[in-house]
């Protein structure tokens, strides 16, 4: 697969246009403008709220944990797309990026579970 | 820094990727696990200890002992800390609009947010450590300190890059062609701001 | 600097540091090595110095011989024997092979994918300074007395309450070579990714360059986690936290689970580069390619991956509970299938070659049968009831000394002999170095095998001393009797190496008849190493420059004159002033003299009560800050 986008890389760059243009390109027309900046931020904003908001909601507690690991999760994720530009970006740094939070995920939670089933 | 030789640029790479970036991003996988491993010593830990304060309100053999964290003071925190990600890319946007004067702002803003963020932490170790919280007080102590503490470090050492580039900026260095180096402090800041999503969930929200 | 020539103009700093970088790219005198950034210097001064620490942890190793030769000696004391084992252990795994495994991957990465250097040469330097510094600093305990004495793996709480600064020196050691070695994984990474030759596609690529890339991001993905372990136990030991503190709610469980996360990779990180360097030379001295090269890179990869699922392996005996035990057993019996695989490959590409039986090929093939041994007395790990028996005695000892000497040592000792000549300009005498390879392979033979008896009789391992009447003299004595013959084959070597740098016959550019790109250019390269980067047209680049099939589909040499780009080459060699070098620079070494500086002060400071070690923690991170924005405010090349 890794093989497959190489060559796909190696494609475009042998018909791009010269690399000074592709610079430009990469950094003038594909990143969102300041308004959708704002945009995410009112969100995020709002939905830090809606955290602290459930947080005294006595009537939720059972549902409190995926609420909030739910919320959460919206926001890291419009944080790493808009703002780390993943969503614009090379699919290779998405990779790593989500490999890493994979790995470490899946390793913890496995360490966890074998350190429980003990306790 | 100074001088951009070709392969920073992106040019002749063998993915087209640019060196640093592909750097940076390495280092921010890299990072996961750091943060990983903390958060997750932190979740084993949850509720273990046997000596008060304790995070939540918690009652044990009858005795009901009050939480120590203090949910609306952090959400201000967490809020600040989110607010400085705006700024951050708003800075880059400007920057690469060529908008060098706006640039500047908002990285002064962003580094100003960060100082405060910092500051809120440092009232709130404090606070703790006159209410018995201890990082050899009791396991919580241990792991709430040190997982905060490295996040702090992170915060700070943005910063410092923060302000770097605002005097670079001031000599007129950081210009639209380098904006590659406001787009990496970037990509650290809004990592740091990240774990701070999860922090703040997973350590002050979850009971 | 600058008030030392008062009668003149003045001299600035900024002119006195150009003035220091113009003398130090002469490539002359201490100074051009000193603020080097050229991956060649970097990978000579990290192979000698993992060399002499291969010699000081070898003479640890003697000194466990010794006291084990027969029951009841008392050469060492208890706690002495205790130092000497950590420290032996610590030293081989750190300092030792992960260095010499660096070494290669500063050596030939950039030789083998076409490239100038490094895709960072600074870090570089960097990480080569930062590893020299942890070594010394885990090391200084000879100096005072505080020496670790906990093991290898510092089990929590023992290394938590272990007297005196001996496990301060280790724990914020390895907190140093662990910036180093993320260091450089971050640069191998982005280097063979980014800075192939034109035409090297990724599956074009050398298997060694393959596992440099595997080993880098296990670094870069284990290292963190045992950071994170290391700053706990330092906190606990500092500053009595209970991270490790049942009495408060601590587990010294997860240190174990923390050490054991990184620790596994760790010990891929430790065998795939030997692994790589054996791919590369099998094929070069059957004369026949890699067998099955994709499958080859794929198990390497795989093993990455599943390397991450079998840490608690080292836990069966802790009380992890059925199921937690059998499904490690079971992804520990598993991952042996990509490790087979390698094996099969490599036998399949010595059948039927014709087979060149120099020095390289013998200590490659060492390595293939040495690591068979190993592997399969690993399988018997992963049965869960047999490692119960196993578990802390002298069997593991054999396993793994089977796997990191017989796989790991041999691998790097293989491509010592193999691409020798391509630094020195000269041969390593094969005579003598056929004489260095059985001695080893006796010797290591005679220490390690009788191991396996021993743990199987029952021999506990880091015991100091064991009585009479065990069943144990007979192979305690054969054992040290190898040790011995392991340490005379070493003299053999050193003799062997200082003998041919003086007066070793003069090597061509490529004396084997290589396969990969290094051998197109001139032993040893030049600095800039490619006069003009290759165009890369296949797998096994420089074998297929020099070979064609003729039309009864038989290989034949490409007549003299006709090969293409190696002639031009030469000709725009003339022409290297036109190629832009990073400049050298001493900043990487500044900033590396602030960990240590910190490192001390946090040792010390209790101690002092603040008077001169507390002051020394924020004068490193200045001393840190200082090199990390000279670092960044230099031009980096002409």
């Amino acid at each position: 697969m890794l093989y497959e986008r190489r060559a796909r890389v190696d494609a475009q760059r042998d018909t791009n246009a010269p690399p000074e243009d592709t610079h430009l390109a990469m950094h003038g027309e594909s990143h969102p403008g300041y308004l959708e900046y704002v945009k995410i931020a009112v969100i995020l904003g709002a939905i830090t709220a809606v955290e602290v908001g459930v947080y005294y909601v006595e009537a939720i507690e059972d549902l409190l944990i995926p609420i909030l690991i739910a919320l959460s999760t919206v926001k890291f994720a419009l944080v790493a797309l808009w703002f780390m530009h993943l969503k614009f970006d090379n699919r290779i740094f998405s990779w790593l990026f989500v490999g890493g939070i994979m790995l470490a995920a899946s390793v913890f939670l496995v360490a966890w579970t074998t350190l429980d089933i003990l306790l | 820094m100074q001088h951009v030789t070709p392969a920073e640029h992106g040019m002749e790479t063998s993915t087209g990727l640019d060196n640093r970036k592909l750097l940076m991003w390495l280092f921010l996988a890299s990072e996961c696990l750091f943060f990983g491993s903390l958060v997750a010593t932190y979740l084993l830990y949850k509720g273990r200890s046997t000596t008060p304060p304790f995070p939540h309100d918690t009652t044990i053999a009858g005795v009901e002992y009050s939480g120590i964290y203090d949910i609306p003071f952090t959400s201000v925190s967490s809020f600040v800390l989110l607010m400085s990600s705006l700024t951050m890319v708003l800075a880059l946007a400007a920057l690469q609009r060529d908008n060098r004067r706006a640039a500047q702002v908002w990285i002064l803003a962003t580094a100003l947010l960060g100082i405060t963020f910092l500051a809120g932490q440092a009232f709130e170790f404090t606070e703790f450590y006159h209410e018995g919280l201890t990082v050899s007080s009791s396991v919580f102590g241990s792991t709430f300190f040190v997982l905060t503490g490295f996040h702090g470090t992170h915060v700070a050492v943005g910063v410092l890059i923060l302000l770097s580039l605002f005097v670079m900026g001031l000599r007129g260095r950081l210009t639209s062609e380098r904006s590659l180096n406001l787009e990496l402090a970037g990509l650290y800041w809004h990592f740091v701001d990240v774990v701070w999503i999860v922090i703040f969930t997973f350590v002050y929200l979850i009971q | 600097m600058a008030s030392a020539i008062p009668e003149q103009r003045p001299v600035s700093i900024g002119e006195a540091l150009r003035g220091l970088r113009h003398e130090a790219a002469t490539y002359k005198g201490i100074l051009s090595w000193i603020a080097t950034v050229d991956h060649k210097r970097i990978g000579v001064m990290y192979g000698i110095t993992a060399f002499i620490f291969f010699l000081i942890g070898g003479l640890e190793a003697m000194v466990i011989r010794i006291q084990l030769a027969q029951p009841n000696q008392s050469v060492v004391d208890p706690q002495q024997y205790n130092q000497i084992f950590t420290m032996h252990g610590t030293t081989m795994i750190f300092l030792v092979v992960m260095p010499m495994s660096a070494a290669f991957f500063n050596l030939m990465v950039p030789l083998m994918i076409g490239a100038r250097d490094v895709a960072f040469p600074r870090l570089n330097a960097f990480s080569y300074w930062v590893f020299l510094l942890g070594a010394l600093f885990l090391n200084f305990g000879w100096i005072t007395g505080d020496i670790p004495d906990s093991g290898w793996f510092g089990y929590a709480p023992l290394s938590v309450q272990s007297l005196g600064h001996g496990m301060d020196f280790w724990m914020l050691g390895l907190q140093i070579l662990g910036i180093s070695s993320m260091a450089g994984g971050f640069n191998f990474i982005v280097t063979i990714l980014n800075m192939r030759a034109p035409g090297m596609s990724l599956f074009r690529m050398p298997v060694f360059i393959w596992m440099t890339l595997v080993t880098s991001f296990l670094i870069i993905l284990a290292m963190p986690v045992i950071t994170i372990a290391l700053f706990e136990l330092g906190f606990d030991r500092f500053f009595a936290a209970n991270f490790f503190n049942p009495e408060n709610g601590g587990d010294p469980l997860l240190w174990q689970h923390l050490f054991w996360l990184f620790g596994h990779p760790e010990v891929y990180i430790l065998i795939l580069p030997a692994m790589g360097i054996v791919s590369e030379i099998l094929p070069t001295f059957a004369r026949k390619p890699l067998f099955g090269y994709p499958f080859v890179v794929f198990s390497g990869i795989l093993i990455g991956f599943i390397g991450w699922g079998v840490w608690a392996h080292h836990m069966f005996t802790t009380g992890l509970g059925a199921p937690a035990n059998a499904a490690f057993g079971v992804s520990t019996m598993i991952i042996a299938v990509p490790t087979g695989v390698k094996i099969f490959n490599w036998l399949g590409t010595l059948w039927g070659g014709s087979i060149h039986l120099a020095t390289p090929l013998l200590f490659a093939v060492g390595m293939v049968a040495m690591f068979i041994i190993g592997g399969l007395s690993g399988v018997t790990h992963a049965v869960v009831p047999s490692d119960f028996q196993q578990q802390d005695t002298y069997y593991v000892v054999a396993h793994f000394h089977y796997v990191l000497f017989g796989g790991a040592i041999f691998g790097l000792f293989s491509g010592i002999y193999y691409w020798f000549s391509k630094f020195t300009g000269r041969m390593l005498s094969e005579g003598i170095g056929k004489v260095h390879f059985w001695l080893m392979l006796a010797g290591f033979n005679l220490t390690f095998f009788p191991h396996h008896m021993l743990g199987l009789l029952g021999m506990p391992r880091r015991i100091y001393s064991y009585p009479e009447g065990m069943g144990w003299d007979v192979y305690n004595m054969i054992s040290t009797v190898g040790a011995f013959v392991i340490a005379a084959s070493m003299l053999v070597f050193m003799f062997n190496f200082i003998r041919s740098i003086k007066r070793g016959r003069r090597a061509s550019a490529d004396p084997w008849d290589g396969r990969t790109l290094e051998w197109t250019i001139p032993s040893p390269p030049p600095p800039y190493n490619f006069a003009t980067i290759p165009v890369v047209h296949a797998r096994d680049e420089a074998w297929h420059r020099k070979y064609v099939e003729d039309d009864q589909g038989r290989i034949v040499r490409v007549p003299a004159g006709a090969e293409h780009d190696v002639e031009s080459h030469e000709a725009a060699g003339a022409e290297g002033h036109h190629i832009h070098m990073p400049l050298p620079s001493i900043f990487p070494l500044i900033a590396a003299i602030g960990l240590p500086m910190i490192a001390f002060g946090l040792t010390y400071y209790q101690d002092t009560h603040g008077e001169w070690a507390l002051p020394l923690i924020p004068a490193g991170v200045v001393v840190l800050l200082i090199g990390i924005f000279g670092w960044g405010l230099e031009p980096e090349a002409e």
